[in-house]
């Protein structure tokens, strides 16, 4: 459900950027620990993208695997459950690496031709 | 036309954490501390307010009530004599299911931020969506009722662990569930491990005494970046 707010926040600043460009595609890094799924974010884009510049733009979402790294013990590992905890030390001091990724990356817009003089 | 590919890197939901920011800068110049209060709808947050607003002492209390429609919740506190703020976000579109930092920073110019030391944001009940909207909070507390079964944490990670606090509310009705606490705990301690936790129950007041205790701690804690 948060899929809505996520695509009013990605329009918002796709549009700061495209400076009043149109955008073809607008490429995202999502992280697995921001728990969105893929088909309905490109369902409320599509939706929240009508009548700004991103109006018909394809969003192209770059999956990233969560991986977590113990500051105690070193051991980094992939999750797949949202589980915190160091499995070889037991320890909580545990930062993400990747995985809580929401950012646009890049847009294609369409640049208008200079008309070079004859 | 040609086509231009134009890098950009930029976390979507940046523009919100900058008005977040302001919203923080706002609050501490005013010296007050901010909470926000997040839960699934019906945990029990505004009893919990109920339970301890009026008994903090040296500390001027007000309430922000974030709702999608109505003043039910604001209504509730009339009562106790504080200043009760209510915010709807049923206007917006895409803003329904929780506060963001753009509709607490509209509230602010109707808050008393000169008569009050703590303001107490009760977030619209959801525990997906406030968990990624900063409003320029010192801290968040997110409730998790008995009712609502042991697996919650492993299934709103992004909420739990968004929270400094856990609060595990109407545990004068284990009696009558089949619920197992040390479960619930467990699963806390994966998803955030080494979380403050405390379980009572705004009902009969077994346990509300740390969560006063908690709140007494947050308002005096030295704003940040304060020099010691």
């Amino acid at each position: 459900m948060h899929e809505l707010s996520l695509s009013s926040a990605i329009v918002n600043t796709v549009v700061k950027h495209a400076a009043d460009r149109p955008v073809t595609a607008v490429y995202l890094r999502v992280g697995a620990l921001r728990q969105v799924v893929p088909d309905t974010l490109d369902f409320y884009f599509e939706f929240v993208a009508r009548g700004t510049v991103c109006e018909g733009a394809r969003l192209e979402q770059e999956l990233i695997d969560a991986v977590l790294h113990c500051d105690g013990c070193g051991h980094e590992w992939r999750i797949d459950i949202p589980a915190f905890r160091c499995p070889e030390c037991a320890g909580s001091e545990v930062h993400i690496a990747t995985g809580d990724e929401f950012e646009v990356e890049a847009i294609d817009v369409e640049e208008a031709e200079c008309i070079a003089p004859r | 036309m040609h086509r231009t590919k134009v890098r950009i890197v930029e976390d979507a939901l940046d523009a919100n954490n900058t008005i977040a920011s302001a919203n923080r800068a706002d609050f501490d110049r005013a010296g007050v501390k901010v909470v926000n209060f997040m839960s699934a709808p019906g945990a029990g947050k505004t009893t919990l307010l109920e339970r301890v607003v009026t008994d903090l002492p040296g500390v001027r209390v007000g309430v922000l009530e974030g709702d999608v429609e109505g003043s039910m919740d604001a209504d509730r506190l009339a009562h106790l004599h504080i200043p009760v703020t209510q915010l709807n976000t049923g206007a917006g579109f895409g803003g329904e299911c929780h506060l963001d930092a753009n509709m607490v920073r509209s509230a602010i110019p109707a808050l008393p931020l000169d008569e009050i030391d703590l303001l107490l944001v009760e977030n619209v009940g959801n525990l997906v969506c406030p968990a990624e909207f900063r409003i320029g909070e010192d801290a968040r507390v997110m409730v998790s009722a008995v009712t609502e079964g042991e697996d919650k944490p492993l299934k709103y990670p992004l909420m739990f662990r968004a929270c400094g606090l856990v609060i595990v509310n109407k545990i004068d009705l284990l009696p009558h569930l089949d619920f197992d606490l040390d479960k619930l705990l467990y699963n806390i301690d994966v998803v955030h491990p080494d979380v403050e936790r405390i379980v009572l129950s705004a009902r009969t007041g077994e346990g509300v005494e740390a969560w006063r205790e908690w709140l007494l701690r947050i308002a005096a804690r030295a704003p940040e970046g304060a020099v010691a």
